[in-house]
């Protein structure tokens, strides 16, 4: 029960507080208007070069986006706790450390399914690409999965913000990475066969594969197979993470490095 | 003689002090190359590898803007952290000479995006520029800096009074690679969107430089438009400048504590 009320509520208020530094004034701009501008900014781009349609620039370029709250809110919610020189005492309480950083995945994986489906209706709307609402329903499980697998790879990236002082930096990085290599604009079939090896090996690759099939028409079903090598990937990367946790915290406690800022 | 010193040695200092800084310097190198590197996939699927050398160049110009949104729009803000706001305006220096220099220098680190995209296009997809006028192309990359970093010390005095600049700053970043035709050509943009694009000097800025790379009519005009822009944002920042400090002053809220 204890292990549950730090995985929600303390995963919640982690998260509260996060927002509460980062205001409206950056979630708005940075999670509702600039994955629109990228949408836009891909589908012209497309046009130009006469490749794809606006509904692949739509969906692919919506479902990237949430990488950005899926990785910087991710790594922010336990990178901050070093900033502010709290994760010491975080760390030297007895809360078991799964419910600790697993609790603020959660919010994050909520948020990251927001940003994608807001910016898949905007920018469908913009688009003039809109989906009926049987579709909606189907393509809700394909965004959380998605969800959930990009904040995998955050929980990653807030591991190594225990060593590293550039996250943001990083984040940047792993965001430009997923631009280039899950499909959001270029097609798997197009990138050279190493690249298209690594972009099976990345989270948002089969979601954005399965988003597209069932906007397409296809069922569930029959995307079961992506979602679950997407699942599959996400889970690889929370483990990763939440052992990179362990490792970085002992060795931190080792050199005395947790609170090097 | 002693205010040229002033502001060759600002621009200067803070461009040294930038190329040290992980996420204006070497991200602002980086992140446009992600974006590079998706529109040549794109092109070479669609139209094919002889359009590339075109695209390079918006590409390459795209992190000049990338380089100078964030770090101009939050000059102030910088400043006002590091709690030397106050200072620079209470000195007798004009505060327009010591922030102009900062947003050029923010827009000079652009130089090195422009050379790294150049390389990553020649080395890894094969991009041969050709120079047909040199030194149009010259004043075209000249162009472009002075604009964008001109309408970065706009956007810096426009946004004093904001905590959150660079998130402002920030959500700029496409429209003005799309407005100003980096990758896209204008003309596939709807109608409403090519007045806002000639009010921006990096439009102008472009052409020159596929002018200068590939030839092309009225060069000249380009370039002087690019300047002229960059002029007026200056011109317009100072007044600006002093309405916001003459209103920071009268209210106190200068630190905004």
């Amino acid at each position: 029960m204890k292990g549950l009320r730090v995985f929600f509520v303390g995963g919640l208020i982690s998260y509260r507080a996060l927002f509460g530094f980062l205001s409206l004034w950056i979630f708005v701009p940075a999670l509702i208007l600039t994955p629109i501008f990228q949408i836009l900014l891909f589908a012209y781009i497309g046009r130009a070069a006469g490749v794809g349609s606006d509904e692949f620039y739509v969906i692919g370029n919506a479902i990237q986006y949430s990488s950005v709250p899926c990785l910087f809110a991710m790594t922010q919610t336990i990178a901050d706790e070093r900033f502010w020189q709290t994760l010491g005492p975080i760390l030297i309480s007895p809360a078991g450390r799964l419910p600790l950083f697993l609790g603020r995945a959660l919010p994050v994986i909520v948020n990251g399914l927001f940003v994608a489906a807001f910016s898949l209706f905007v920018g469908g709307l913009l688009l003039g690409t809109t989906l009926d609402g049987a579709t909606w329903a189907r393509l809700a499980p394909v965004l959380l999965v998605g969800a959930f697998s990009c904040t995998g790879l955050g929980l990653v990236n807030a591991a190594i913000g225990l060593r590293v002082r550039e996250t943001a930096v990083l984040s940047n990085v792993f965001v430009g990475l997923l631009l280039i290599f899950c499909g959001a604009n270029v097609a798997l079939s197009t990138l050279p066969g190493w690249m298209a090896v690594i972009s099976r090996g990345l989270p948002l690759t089969h979601t954005i594969e399965a988003a597209r099939a069932v906007a397409a028409g296809a069922s569930l079903a029959s995307v079961r197979g992506l979602l679950g090598r997407e699942a599959v990937v996400g889970l690889a990367y929370a483990a990763l993470g939440v052992a990179m946790l362990r490792f970085f915290e002992q060795q931190s406690r080792r050199h005395a490095t947790l609170e090097r800022v | 003689m002693k205010r040229l010193r002033l502001f060759v040695f600002a621009w200067l200092l803070h461009f040294k002090m930038l190329s040290q800084s992980a996420f204006d310097g070497f991200l602002a190198i980086l992140w446009p190359l992600f974006f590079a590197t998706v529109a040549f996939f794109m092109f070479r699927a669609g139209r094919g590898s002889a359009v590339l050398g075109p695209v390079a160049l918006g590409a390459a110009v795209m992190g000049v803007w990338t380089a100078t949104s964030v770090s101009a729009s939050s000059a102030l803000q910088r400043e006002r952290r590091l709690g030397t706001l106050e200072l620079l305006v209470a000195s007798p220096t004009n505060l327009a000479l010591v922030l102009l220099p900062i947003t050029l220098a923010t827009s000079t680190i652009g130089l090195y995006c422009i050379v790294a995209t150049l390389l990553w296009a020649r080395f890894l997809f094969g991009v041969h520029i050709p120079v047909a006028h040199p030194l149009t192309f010259g004043l075209g990359i000249v162009g472009i800096v002075v604009t964008i970093g001109s309408l970065g010390f706009l956007m810096a005095v426009a946004f004093v009074r904001s905590r959150r600049a660079w998130a402002i700053g920030a959500v700029t970043e496409y429209p003005v690679w799309l407005v100003c035709g980096f990758l896209v050509p204008i003309s596939l943009l709807p109608n409403w969107v090519r007045p806002i694009s000639w009010l921006l000097g990096p439009t102008w800025g472009m052409r020159a430089i596929r002018a200068g790379a590939y030839g092309g009519p009225h060069a000249l005009l380009d370039i002087a438009a690019c300047f002229g822009l960059a002029a007026a944002y200056v011109l317009l920042g100072v007044l600006v400048l002093g309405t916001v400090l003459d209103s920071a002053r009268r209210r106190a809220s200068l630190s905004l504590t």
